[in-house]
């Protein structure tokens, strides 16, 4: 899977949800106020199910949702382990 | 097991079912009396209801409405397409699983498609309805202030979710317009029978998935080890009712949370973040230590991820064998704007108030005081 697909998604998923603010993939999503604590859960379940995997306990960190690149990385990553 | 599950929402076909006659063919129609028994016991007993019917919708809300009955029905479908896919948005918009559903069709052929696509779904052919009534699966064990008020608090709901549906922008900007106000206390014994029923009907946000019965949540209660907690929310639409229950063990130097749970009506309104935040706030200020127990289900992934997202990680196992987490205690984030946190004041713990070394001592609040 293309890394940039995964990016693509995650802006899918949050577009319903935030209005028509820019943003780039290294944008701080949470210091723009675009996304809480609550819709990183939300886009948790959504990853899992849309990828069919499971983050580890250590992955669940708010740190690893701050950007659209950072969480590209991160499900990267979890897909070549898998 | 999962067909011993209590029903919570019952789904109605029309015609020959609700009604004896075909409405699309012009038939007089006649509500049949088991039905409309049923329907209004199913009702004074808190389970929701909903409509699976293939007819225009107008045509068969208008005979609803002249049998005084559309207020019975919470997101019916009325249309020509599958009564599984029916089944499905009902579920879905009332968040609850369709292993709590019954439905009620005179054909066969609805009931096998139903079966075939959902078969945890209960089914039932529409002579069988008078019966319903008397079956274990549609008596809930108490009827609690919330239960009886349940189809008026799911209706809040759908009134809350049109207005989310139709805003644009950021989930926290319509947080905002909502004017969302958690109140925590200590329980007490008039907040048990709701408690258990939480306890039992909770499936998504719940940390363990473990029933607890009214005497056991009584004990609890009483236990001086022990503090039982109860949530409940309101907003501008009105009262969400008693969603939440916090059950915490204390000692001296450290709290854990046995368990935390939330009505799913309650989802992404960061309730169950502010009470971890208290709880976080209220341990870092008193120099104690705050674990969790937790059991993975098939369904309360949601609170493992708030689990984590909220500082705890994972530490070992319970005496009683369950999960056991820790929480870091650092970074713990202010409480969210949107949301108005009243402590009862036995909950307003503030360093000041405790000398060196001395026992946090929340006192037990029954409904006499001791």
């Amino acid at each position: 899977m293309q890394a940039e697909t995964i990016s693509h998604e995650v802006r899918g998923f949050l577009e319903p949800y935030i209005d028509d603010t820019e943003f780039s993939n290294d944008d701080d999503i949470f210091e723009m106020g675009l996304v809480n604590s609550l819709m990183a859960m939300q886009l948790v379940l959504f990853l899992e199910k849309r990828y069919a995997f499971k983050f580890e306990g250590a992955d669940l960190d708010l740190v690893n949702f701050r950007t659209l690149t950072r969480i590209q990385d991160l499900v990267t990553r979890k897909l070549g382990k898998a | 097991m999962a067909s011993e599950r209590k029903i919570k929402c019952v789904v109605w076909d029309l015609d020959n079912t609700l009604w004896d006659g075909i409405l699309a063919e012009g038939d007089t129609l006649r509500l049949r009396p088991e039905a409309l028994n049923a329907l209004k016991t199913f009702d004074e007993r808190g389970i929701l209801q909903s409509i699976a019917s293939r007819n225009t919708h107008e045509a068969a809300w208008l005979q609803l409405e002249a049998f005084k009955l559309d207020h019975y029905f919470l997101y019916p479908q009325i249309h020509w397409n599958a009564k599984s896919g029916s089944l499905g948005a009902i579920a879905e918009k009332l968040n609850i699983g369709l292993d709590t559903f019954a439905f009620i069709d005179d054909q066969p052929f609805e009931r096998d498609e139903v079966r075939c696509v959902h078969p945890a779904v209960r089914v039932f052919d529409a002579v069988e309805t008078s019966g319903l009534p008397a079956l274990p699966a549609f008596m809930p064990r108490f009827i609690t202030e919330d239960s009886r008020r349940r189809r008026e608090l799911y209706q809040l709901d759908a009134n809350r979710n049109q207005a989310q549906a139709e805003f644009k922008g950021p989930e926290e900007k319509f947080l905002r317009t909502l004017d969302l106000r958690l109140a925590l206390a200590p329980a007490g014994e008039s907040d048990l029978q709701r408690a258990e029923e939480l306890t039992q009907r909770t499936n998504q946000l719940n940390t363990t998935g473990i029933p607890y019965s009214y005497e056991t949540l009584r004990q609890r209660m009483l236990s001086p080890d022990h503090l039982l907690l109860i949530a409940d929310l309101t907003d501008r639409y009105g009262d969400y009712g008693k969603i939440g229950l916090v059950l915490l063990h204390r000692t001296a130097s450290a709290w854990t949370i046995e368990l935390l749970l939330m009505s799913c009506r309650v989802m992404s309104r960061g309730v169950g973040g502010a009470i971890l935040t208290f709880l976080r706030r209220t341990c870092a200020e008193n120099g104690c230590e705050l674990y969790a127990r937790f059991r993975e289900t098939e369904r309360n992934r949601m609170m493992y991820v708030t689990y984590r997202f909220a500082g705890f990680s994972e530490h070992g196992a319970t005496p009683d064998g369950l999960q056991r987490f820790k929480n870091d205690l650092t970074s713990i984030p202010a409480y969210p704007d949107y949301l108005t946190l009243n402590l009862a004041p036995e909950l307003q713990i503030h360093r000041s108030a405790i000398k060196d070394g001395e026992r946090i001592n929340i006192p037990v609040w029954g409904d006499t005081p001791p």
